[in-house]
C-alpha cells in the first residue's frame, strides 16, 4: 500500500537559516504518525510544508505516490490534506456554523441570487458535532465562547466532514487540561478508525505514545530518530524526546545544585564517576 | 454526510429572541438614534415637521451611501482614508471628461466609473501586495488625490471648479438617475435616499447570506485562519476597496448632477464622517464585527445631529463637538452592550 503522504529527505532554508534538513516521514490510511520535538526543532516548518503554506527546498514530497509541490493551503485541501493549526484556524467572533463551513460554503440558487445554504449549514454543523459527541447548545454562538477542547474538536470534525484523507494536527493538546486532552485524543483515534491518516505534532511523549503508530523525533531541524510503536517504549521515547544524554547531565547538575547551598562552587570532592564531567564544566569554554 | 434534523435543545432558554436582539451589532446605534431623536424633538420645535425629516433623510443618505461600503471594509478589518476625496475625484473626472471631449455626459459617467474602480483596485492591490497598514496606504492615496483634484482641475479648467455641463447632451437623464427628487405629500424626497436604502439592502444580503459575506467577516476577524481554510483573502480585500470606489462613484455623480459644476477642494474630511457612521453603527475598529444596517443608523444619527442643531437655532460651530461626543458615547454604549450580550451567552 502506498503511503498517503511520504516525505523523503525534505529540507527548508529561510535565507541562511536551516529550519529543516533531511527529514523523512510517512503516514498511511488508518495510521497515526507522531512528530515529536522540543521548541525550535522544526515542527512548525514541517507542518507548514505539508499544509501548503511553505514549499520545501530539497527532498521529495509525495502524496499517494505522486511527487508534489503544494502551492498554497487550498491546493493541500484539494489533495485531501487538512491541517488543524495551533490557533485552530477559527474566527472567534463568528458563529460556530459559519466557522465550520468557512472557505467551503455550500450554495444554493444561481446567478446573482446564489447564496449560502444557511439552513443546511446550521443543521449539518449541529449533526456533525453531535456525531463526534459534542452536544452544542447553540450553533449560533461565537466559536470564541467554546472551550479549547471543544474548539479543537470542531476543527477536527470540520476536517473529517470535508473528506480529508490526511489530518495534520499541530499540538492539539498543548493548551489543554488532562481531561480535555483525553477528549481530543479520543477524537484523534476516532479519525484514525474512520480510515484517515493522521500526523500528530506534539511535544508530549505521553500523548504521542497513547495513540501513535510511528514516531519521528526532530531536534534542531534534523531527524533525531524514527521509530514504530513496537520498537520503542514510552520511557525510551520520553528519554529521547527530552534529549536523552542531555537529561542525564541535567539531573547531575540539578543534584549538584542541591548539594551545594547558596550557589557556592561544587565541593572539590566530587562523587566518584562524575569527576570527569565536573572538571569539564568548570573550565571556561 | 448526515443531515438528520437535530431536535431543539431544551437548554436553550425560550428568551432566545431577546438575547439574540441584544447580540445584534446595531443595537447600541438604535438606542442612540432614539435618544438623539427624542432629544431634538424637545430641543427644536421644527424638528418633527415632515419637511425637516426629509432634510434629515437627505443629509443622512449622502453620508449613508458611503458609510455602507466603509462599514463592510471595516468589518473586513481595514480603513479607507481616501474615500472622501475619491468622491470628488469621481465627480471631477466625469465632468471634465465629458466637457473636454464635448461628449454625451454618459460617456464621462462611464469612464469615471472605470477610473474610480481602478483607484479602489489600486488601494486594495497596494495593501495586499505591500502588507503595510491600510492607514498608511490610503493616507497616501488621500493626499495624492487631494493634490490631483486641485492640480488637474486648475490645469484643465483654469479654475478651482469645473465648467458647467448643465446644457450638455444626456444631462437630464443622468440627473434623473443620480439627483432627481419627488414631492410626496408636500415632502421632498431625493433619489439618494433610494440609492442608500438599496445599498444597505444589498450589503446586508451580501454580508449575511453569501459566501463573500462569510469571507469578509473571516478576513477581518482572523485573516491567518481565513487563509488557512482556503478563503481568497487578497481577492476579498481588493473587492472591498472596489466596493468603496463603486459607492464613491455613485456619490460623485450625485454631487455633479445636483448642480452642474464640481468644486475641486470638496470631500476632504468626509472620510471620517463615513468611519464615524460605521463605528456608531456597531462596527468594531479591529474588524470582524458589524453590520450594514448599523452604518445606516449611524448615518441617520449624523443627519439628525447636523440638522437638529440648525433647527434648535444653536451656533453650528458646535456641531463637530457634538459629533465627537456622540462618537465617544456610541462607542462606549456599543462596548457595554456587547459585553452584556456576551455575558448572557
Amino acid at each position: 500500500m502506498t503511503a498517503l503522504v511520504k516525505l523523503t529527505g525534505v529540507s527548508k532554508f529561510y535565507g541562511n537559516v536551516r529550519a529543516l534538513e533531511g527529514v523523512s516521514l510517512e503516514v498511511s490510511a488508518g495510521e497515526i504518525t507522531c512528530v515529536l520535538g522540543d521548541n525550535g526543532a522544526g515542527k512548525s516548518t514541517l507542518i507548514k510544508i505539508v499544509a501548503g503554506l511553505h514549499q520545501h527546498d530539497a527532498g521529495s514530497f509525495e502524496i499517494e505516490g505522486e511527487e508534489t509541490v503544494l502551492a498554497n493551503p487550498r491546493a493541500a485541501l484539494d489533495r485531501g490534506i487538512a491541517t488543524v493549526h495551533q490557533d485552530l484556524a477559527v474566527v472567534p467572533l463568528m458563529p460556530v456554523w459559519r466557522n465550520f463551513f468557512l472557505g467551503s460554503e455550500p450554495t444554493t440558487g444561481r446567478g446573482p441570487f446564489r447564496r449560502m445554504d444557511v439552513s443546511f449549514m446550521r443543521r449539518t454543523t449541529r449533526a456533525e458535532l453531535l456525531r463526534m459527541g459534542i452536544d452544542l447548545r447553540d450553533v449560533d454562538q461565537p466559536i470564541g465562547t467554546l472551550s479549547g477542547g471543544e474548539r479543537q474538536c470542531v476543527a477536527i470534525a470540520r476536517a473529517v466532514y470535508f473528506g480529508a484523507k490526511v489530518l495534520v494536527l499541530d499540538e492539539p493538546t498543548a493548551a489543554l487540561g488532562v481531561k480535555q486532552s483525553g477528549v481530543v485524543l479520543k477524537y484523534v483515534a476516532a479519525a484514525r478508525d474512520a480510515g484517515l491518516g493522521v500526523v500528530l505534532i506534539t511535544h508530549n511523549p505521553h500523548h504521542a505514545h497513547l495513540v501513535g503508530d510511528r514516531f519521528v523525533l526532530l531536534k534542531r531541524g534534523v531527524m533525531a530518530g524514527s521509530h514504530t510503536r513496537d520498537s520503542i517504549t514510552l520511557d525510551e521515547l520520553t528519554r529521547q524526546m527530552a534529549g536523552g544524554s542531555e537529561l542525564d547531565e541535567l539531573s547531575h547538575e540539578l543534584a549538584r545544585v542541591a548539594q551545594s547551598p547558596q550557589g557556592t562552587p561544587p565541593a572539590p570532592a566530587a562523587p566518584p564517576g562524575s569527576a570527569d564531567r565536573t572538571r569539564r564544566d568548570d573550565t571556561p569554554r | 454526510m448526515s443531515t438528520a434534523t437535530a431536535p431543539a435543545d431544551e437548554r436553550l432558554a425560550p428568551a432566545g429572541a431577546v438575547r439574540r436582539l441584544l447580540g445584534r451589532p446595531e443595537l447600541g446605534a438604535v438606542v442612540g438614534a432614539a435618544a438623539v431623536f427624542v432629544f431634538f424633538s424637545f430641543a427644536a420645535d421644527s424638528f418633527l415637521r415632515a419637511s425637516s425629516l426629509s432634510t434629515v433623510l437627505y443629509s443622512a443618505s449622502t453620508i449613508g451611501i458611503m458609510a455602507v461600503p466603509v462599514a463592510l471594509l471595516m468589518i473586513g478589518g481595514e480603513f479607507d482614508l481616501s474615500a472622501g476625496v475619491m468622491v470628488t475625484t469621481s465627480a471631477l473626472f466625469s465632468s471634465m471628461f465629458s466637457y473636454q471631449l464635448t461628449a454625451n455626459v454618459w460617456v464621462g459617467v462611464g469612464v469615471s466609473l472605470l477610473v474610480t474602480l481602478a483607484l479602489g483596485f489600486f488601494n486594495g492591490f497596494m495593501l495586499t501586495r505591500t502588507k503595510l497598514p491600510s492607514f498608511i496606504i490610503t493616507l497616501g492615496t488621500f493626499l495624492m488625490l487631494t493634490g490631483l483634484n486641485l492640480g488637474l482641475t486648475k490645469l484643465i479648467s483654469g479654475g478651482v471648479s469645473t465648467k458647467a455641463i448643465g446644457d450638455m447632451e444626456g444631462f437630464p437623464s443622468a440627473q434623473a438617475l443620480f439627483a432627481s427628487q419627488w414631492d410626496v405629500g408636500g415632502v421632498t424626497l431625493k433619489v439618494t435616499i433610494l440609492w442608500w436604502l438599496a445599498l444597505v439592502a444589498v450589503a446586508t444580503w451580501i454580508l449575511l447570506r453569501t459566501r463573500a459575506g462569510n469571507w469578509i467577516f473571516a478576513v477581518g476577524g482572523n485573516d491567518a485562519a481565513a487563509r488557512a481554510v482556503g478563503v481568497p483573502v487578497v481577492r476579498t480585500r481588493i473587492g472591498l476597496y472596489m466596493g468603496v470606489a463603486l459607492c464613491a462613484w455613485i456619490s460623485g455623480q450625485h454631487i455633479l448632477f445636483s448642480y452642474d459644476v464640481v468644486q475641486s477642494g470638496e470631500g476632504v474630511g468626509n472620510e471620517f464622517l463615513y468611519i464615524i457612521a460605521a463605528v456608531i453603527g456597531g462596527c468594531l475598529m479591529t474588524g470582524g464585527y458589524g453590520s450594514a444596517v448599523g452604518s445606516a443608523v449611524g448615518a441617520f444619527i449624523f443627519g439628525m445631529t447636523s440638522n437638529g442643531i440648525v433647527y434648535a437655532q444653536w451656533n453650528p460651530d458646535w456641531f463637530k463637538f457634538f459629533l465627537g461626543a456622540m462618537l465617544l458615547l456610541a462607542t462606549l454604549l456599543n462596548a457595554w452592550v456587547r459585553r452584556r450580550a456576551e455575558e448572557r451567552r
